[in-house]
């Protein structure tokens, strides 16, 4: 037991004190609070641009739909005519809309154009479509002599109130929060496996290659060493996760008192300029919705998230890394990894992918499936624990788990064993079978 | 005498592959023990097992008459073939951790590790990393890191690889120096005139199979052939050596000290040198008479031929 633990302290020194360990602690918390705020100035200054559209309306039917709004600004051109329009428009605005003088509504539909230099965004096209769009509908109603107000008044909205057979209401809010909740601990768990595995793997390859490894198992057992080195790597990368967590909180909350609290909050971006009343509106819903954000996180499962969390990033943290310590066993450098690398990758992949068909639809049978196989369990499992799970599949889950990472570290440990004091070649998959039985 | 190591019918095999075939060897109480060997042979496999990286599929190891278990490591220090360090590691930093693998306490470690970097006068190196050192200093690092815990077995493969001449006498010295003071040494290597320095028992193993072992002196007398070195002094050199000739197997060699004529004489197996020396004495003078022990190099190169 001390050995083990004088093999951890030295891997996590080993790790902590590197240089690009360092550098990457430090500045990982920096870059992005940095790219945070990238994302916040672009998007301020998105809204900030108005776009001016000319138009010549020559039907004389359409011009009292195209208002200003908050990002667009209507120009009527309908004096110069359609030539000096366009050469005005090109040289000034951002698009020009062209409407022609023609016999019935019928045909007006079919011929609008639209003229702009570059290729315009399919928002702004598809905004101002259905901006005409209602407008002849509303033209031919009036031709039918339809009442337009009584019209009006029966125009209806329908918004669901979820609610599940206990009695839990949920939104969308509530299934958006899910996913996050979901997708950002399967995604950690992901990152963690891939950047600690791949340090685990390389430390073993360094003990290889700078020939300390026989002087070492000479003292320890190689599954010792194995597994000090894997959970040296993991308390090194929690110690990580910790520095970043904590400096970039401190980061953005040191921002929110310089900034104010606009700076990092993109929906007071976007209540710019509206009128008063609609900014109250959009206040009171924004207040609506933090309650309700706030009553949906007391509804997610928040102890066996947290508890499912430790057991899948242990299982498979355990898992993945001792693949990848015998995969560093295996081969002299790091170059001759690649073969073996993709095996190890693809269910992770997989994983992430799946994940996202999960959010989908959480109870299908690839999510159920893909939540119990234990290869993928710890990332997809995750992802739907939020959405709830029966517990009998989670049992499942957590014991193919457990079964699989005592018989993947035992297998690994014997690779590991062999493969450690093997050098030259790089062996094959047959050969490799071999080593299980020496 | 006592053995420090029994080494029992052991065999290992790696698949098809026979590493070690029934190997027996018994290393002697503060001796220096010659594990000897073509490359592949089987030497490190059999190093490996007593160091318990491997494990033999039969036969048993005793250290000190008790049957080797996991703690026995604190007791052996081995210093591989394949030898190396953390390279971007402090080096006192790293003695310390190899030091504390082999169970001695921090404070204890750091007292010894002290006394030897002084004694190599390495002490300035303590803060230095490997990858600043050169090899040779590296190995210096690496053998204080053997033997510092002071083990009843000390096991050195290729010990003198990558040393100058100075540091490699350094090295024999110490070694020799552990021997007097109780330890016990299997050393391996290929340098055959350090075994006929350093060893007092050897063992051979070729193939995988042990083909000679014991006393080096006493297998220096069982491969003797019965070979002379004569040296004579005399008038008529061409005349006594075709009557050498006739009776003996003589051939012409080197002339010796003070004499004229230089040959090697063969005699049958069984027969002793006393009526050689009567006759050589009735024709001439005799200025030199050795009879010719083989050397561990000829002994080596022997036993392998015949073997296989």
């Amino acid at each position: 037991m001390d050995k083990l633990k004088l093999i951890i302290k030295r891997e996590f020194l080993a790790k902590v004190k590197n240089k690009s360990f360092i550098i990457l602690t430090l500045l990982s918390p920096v870059l992005m609070v940095g790219l945070i705020m990238l994302i916040v100035f672009l998007n301020q200054k998105n809204s900030e641009d108005i776009k001016t559209i000319a138009y010549v309306d020559n039907s004389g039917l359409m011009a009292s739909v195209l208002k200003d709004t908050e990002h667009t600004k209507y120009l009527d051109l309908h004096a110069l005519g359609l030539e000096e329009a366009k050469a005005k428009t090109n040289e000034f605005y951002y698009g020009l809309i062209y409407i022609p003088k023609v016999d019935s509504l019928q045909q007006l539909e079919k011929n609008i154009s639209f003229y702009s230099k570059e290729s315009p965004s399919l928002s702004l096209v598809s905004s101002i479509e259905s901006k005409l769009e209602k407008r002849i509908q509303n033209l031919r109603l009036e031709a039918m002599n339809f009442d337009l107000e009584l019209l009006k008044s029966a125009e209806t909205n329908v918004d669901f109130i979820t609610e599940n057979f206990e009695g839990k209401k949920s939104s969308k809010i509530g299934s958006i929060l899910k996913m996050a909740a979901g997708g950002g601990f399967g995604y950690l768990i992901f990152m963690f496996i891939i950047i600690y595995g791949t340090s685990v793997m390389r430390s073993v390859i360094e003990e290889k290659t700078s020939r300390i490894i026989e002087v070492i198992i000479s003292s320890v057992k190689p599954f010792q060493l194995m597994l000090g080195k894997i959970f040296g790597n993991a308390l090194a990368g929690v110690l990580q996760f910790v520095i970043w967590m904590i400096s970039a909180g401190f980061l953005l909350f040191i921002i929110t008192l310089i900034f104010g609290p606009e700076a990092t909050n993109m929906n007071g971006v976007q209540g710019v300029g509206v009128s008063t009343e609609m900014a109250n509106q959009v206040q009171e819903t924004a207040n609506n919705d933090l309650q309700l954000v706030l009553a949906e996180m007391k509804n997610l499962p928040i102890m066996t998230l947290f508890f499912s969390f430790i057991i899948y990033f242990v299982g498979g943290y355990l898992i993945y890394s001792s693949i990848y310590a015998a995969i560093g066993a295996a081969v002299d450098s790091e170059t001759d990894t690649q073969q073996f690398m993709m095996p190890v990758l693809m269910p992770l992949m997989i994983a992430i992918y799946v994940g996202f068909s999960v959010i989908e639809n959480p109870h299908g049978p690839i999510a159920v499936g893909f939540s119990i196989f234990p290869l993928t369990s710890p990332i997809v499992m995750l992802m739907r624990i939020p959405f709830g799970v029966p517990w009998w599949q989670l049992v499942v889950s957590m014991v193919l788990l457990i079964i699989t990472f005592l018989g993947m570290v035992w297998f690994a440990a014997k690779i590991y064993r062999v493969g450690i004091l093997m050098y030259g070649k790089k062996p094959s998959y047959k050969e490799l079978y071999k080593w299980l039985k020496y | 005498m006592e053995n420090v190591l029994k080494v029992d019918g052991v065999s290992k095999s790696y698949g098809n592959f026979t590493a070690l075939n029934n190997i027996s060897i018994a290393v002697p109480k503060g001796s220096v023990f010659g594990l000897l060997g073509p490359n592949g042979a089987g030497k490190t496999s059999l190093i490996r097992i007593v160091n318990q990286i491997t494990l033999p599929d039969s036969g048993k190891i005793y250290l000190d008459g008790e049957e080797l278990k996991p703690d026995h490591v604190h007791q052996i220090g081995y210093l591989p073939e394949e030898r190396g360090l953390y390279k971007s590691m402090k080096v006192g930093e790293q003695a310390l951790y190899l030091a504390q693998l082999k169970g001695l306490s921090h404070s204890e470690a750091k007292k010894r590790l002290k006394m030897w970097f002084e004694k190599f006068d390495i002490s300035d190196w303590w803060d230095k990393k490997i990858q600043e050192l050169s090899k040779g200093m590296a190995q210096k690092v690496q053998f204080i890191v053997t033997v510092m815990h002071q083990p009843k077995l000390l096991i050195f493969d290729e010990p003198f690889s990558g040393f100058d001449p100075i540091n490699a006498n350094l090295i024999k010295d110490e070694i020799l120096k552990l021997r007097d003071e109780g330890a016990s040494i299997i050393f391996s290597t290929h340098r055959m005139e350090s075994v006929e320095e350093m060893c007092e028992h050897i063992a051979l193993i070729n193939k995988s199979n042990k083909i000679l072992d014991g006393k080096l002196s006493d297998i220096k007398l069982e491969f003797k052939e019965n070979k002379f070195e004569v040296g004579l002094q005399c008038d008529n050199k061409e005349e006594l050596f075709n009557e050498i000739k006739n009776k003996f197997i003589a051939e012409k060699s080197t002339n010796f000290n003070g004499s004229n004529l230089g040959m090697t004489i063969q005699l049958p197996q069984n027969e002793g040198s006393t009526g050689l020396i009567k006759f050589l004495n009735s024709k001439a003078q005799i200025t030199h008479f050795t009879e010719i022990i083989p050397s561990a190099n000829d002994i080596f190169l022997k036993a392998v031929a015949n073997n296989g």
